[in-house]
């Protein structure tokens, strides 16, 4: 991609990162099932991901690009817990729906 | 760029390292011995807190950074590197027990302790923004695993559930907030930040992304309107997990959030002052009024983390020396007399089943007075009595808020205060003046790790309220030396 692209096209791919990150927030925050839930926390993490990769080739540094790997790495561990604890919780209750979990209240 | 690795890059992770071997030397070793001697392994990895805690007593004066300025080598990253440390210690000497008599003490659950307390020392000593983000994880993943350790029993699991969701949605916040940042200023080194900022000043992009920092950062310390977790994953959780939590998270939370506001977004701090202070007023009121209501002491005391967050978060508003010493002090008196707390508690827990509600504490001087005394003074320290250290702590925020002119929210700290002895005294107010009901005699267990931790955080809850000066001198110097003035 020619320079004067890229700087012609910023705007809406800072656009992009704000409506994937958006509508992870929005996810989060409406569904009930916890794998998706979790699926919608990813796609906060991969906007986040994206931003970094198109500010570094805006900024014409290497560092943003780097900085995706660690998050992948972090991204990946955590998916590893998260999933082996919503197994857990499915053996005891036969659901992951959240509304359902709420034995805890007060 | 220079490649190599100097003896500065190997001292400023010295005390992470620590930890992080001896979190892999308790998994392995745990393969080899025979499985009657596996619980055994709670002293090694007590002797991994402890080691780690010299080395970072010992690096205490040391200055620098380490790896080109990832990490912070400072008096700040050492004493909040200690909180957590001690906060670790402690919690294995009261898992002891606990573990053990309701069968979960696999030795992976001294590892965890390990590996989140390598977290959040690392935390502390963060300097870019991207460390700040995998300590955020080192320490948050670990205590995912142990919010959920005492499964099948159904609150622990979905305490766990709760908390990663909760947990992980914040991380979401605080990475966009980074990738924001380094957006605006093309570089997300604290130090940089810090330098830059006083030429460009802040930009829109900026202060988003400091805003979703603020949110992520505000989960973990369990900020009012992002507290809902809270309470849940905090009765959920196996009690000496719970103290743990309660003052571990809370420290590296705040660590990283002084850090960036109070270092390296100084320069702009009219700009989300404001901001800081709203949520500070807000977690205080909100955290004292609802513990009012509780019924469950375990509950009770996870409002109360909330409102003590509300009282630290005075200090990152005041954005001044007395505020971030003052912050550092209260973290400190705070971890002692939390951990102090939970100890009471779970000496409370009975091997066949848990009663943490008021009417179990009816009567308690009469059964275990030493216990009870111990209660009382973690009681007063909570409230702010004098000659506690939750006193001096308060006190300094207080007047932190008063040197930053922000009187409103001081006498907001004030009010909360006193509403929040009601529910303190309570406790004591059970413990030493009411009859237990027939039937409802709880029985304290007596261990002597567990009493070792009540009466050494007693005692220093005590000691940083009568003798505080040299406590307040080390703080006063972290605060200080990172500020820069």
């Amino acid at each position: 991609m020619s320079n004067q692209g890229f700087v012609d096209l910023f705007p809406l791919l800072i656009g992009l990162c704000g409506v994937l990150f958006t509508l992870g927030v929005i996810g989060v925050l409406v569904r009930r099932n916890a794998i998706v839930i979790f699926m919608s926390v990813e796609l906060m993490l991969n906007a986040a991901n994206l931003a970094f990769i198109i500010f570094a080739r805006a900024l014409n540094q290497i560092d943003g690009q780097i900085f995706v790997f660690f998050v992948m790495v972090v991204a990946a561990a955590e998916v590893a817990v998260g999933l082996a604890l919503i197994v857990t919780i499915f053996r005891t209750k036969q659901s992951i729906n959240v509304d359902s979990i709420n034995s805890l209240k007060g | 760029m220079n490649l190599q690795v100097t003896s500065t890059d190997y001292l400023s992770i010295l005390p992470p390292t620590i930890l992080a071997v001896f979190a892999m030397l308790v998994l392995v070793i745990d393969l080899f011995v025979k499985p009657e001697r596996r619980p055994g392994l709670a002293w090694l990895a007590l002797i991994g807190f402890v080691v780690a805690g010299v080395a970072a007593f010992a690096l205490i004066n040391q200055r620098g950074t380490g790896f080109h300025g990832m990490i912070a080598l400072d008096p700040y990253a050492q004493v909040l590197g200690l909180v957590a440390i001690v906060a670790g210690g402690f919690t294995v000497l009261t898992s002891f027990n606990y573990v053990r008599d309701r069968n979960i003490g696999r030795s992976e659950y001294y590892a965890l302790l390990l590996f989140s307390v390598s977290g959040m020392v690392l935390m502390a000593s963060a300097n870019n923004l991207i460390i700040v983000f995998i300590a955020l994880e080192l320490l948050s993943i670990p205590l995912y695993v142990l919010a959920g350790f005492a499964r099948p029993d159904p609150q622990s699991e979905e305490a766990a559930l709760k908390y990663f969701l909760l947990g992980a949605f914040a991380s979401g916040f605080l990475l966009f907030g980074i990738a924001l940042t380094y957006g605006a200023l093309g570089s997300i080194d604290l130090t940089v930040i810090a330098a830059k900022i006083g030429q460009v000043g802040s930009s829109p992009m900026l202060l988003i992304g400091a805003g979703l920092i603020l949110v992520g950062l505000g989960f973990k310390v369990a900020a009012v309107p992002f507290h809902m977790w809270t309470p849940d994953v905090y009765e959920g959780a196996p009690t000496p997990i719970t103290g743990f939590m309660s003052v571990g998270a809370k420290a590296a939370g705040f660590a990283a959030m002084l850090r960036v506001f109070g270092y390296s977004l100084h320069a702009i701090q009219a700009d989300w002052v404001i901001i800081v202070a709203i949520l500070s007023a807000a977690t205080m009121i909100v955290g004292n009024i609802i513990a009012i209501s509780q019924t469950n002491l375990k509950r009770m005391l996870a409002y109360s983390s909330i409102a003590h967050a509300g009282y630290i978060l005075m200090g990152v508003a005041s954005a001044n020396q007395t505020g971030m010493a003052g912050a550092l002090f209260y973290l400190l008196a705070y971890t002692f007399t939390n951990i102090g707390a939970f100890a009471v508690l779970t000496a409370m827990a009975r091997p066949e089943g848990e009663n943490q509600t008021f009417p179990a504490y009816r009567g308690l001087y009469k059964r275990s007075p030493g216990l009870a005394l111990m209660m009382m003074i973690f009681m007063l320290s909570l409230t702010g009595i004098p000659l506690t250290g939750g006193f001096i702590g308060k006190y300094y925020l207080f007047l932190s808020a008063i040197e930053a002119r922000l009187y409103w929210l001081a006498i907001i700290g004030v009010l909360t205060s006193v509403v929040s002895a009601f529910f303190y005294l309570r406790v004591i107010v059970d413990m030493f003046m009411r009859e237990a009901e027939p039937g409802q005699e709880v029985k304290a267990v007596n261990y002597a790790p567990l009493n070792w931790t009540i009466n050494l955080t007693a005692l220093a809850t005590f000691v940083l309220g009568v003798i505080p000066t040299s406590a307040l001198a080390l703080v006063q110097l972290a605060a200080k030396l990172l500020m820069g003035t």
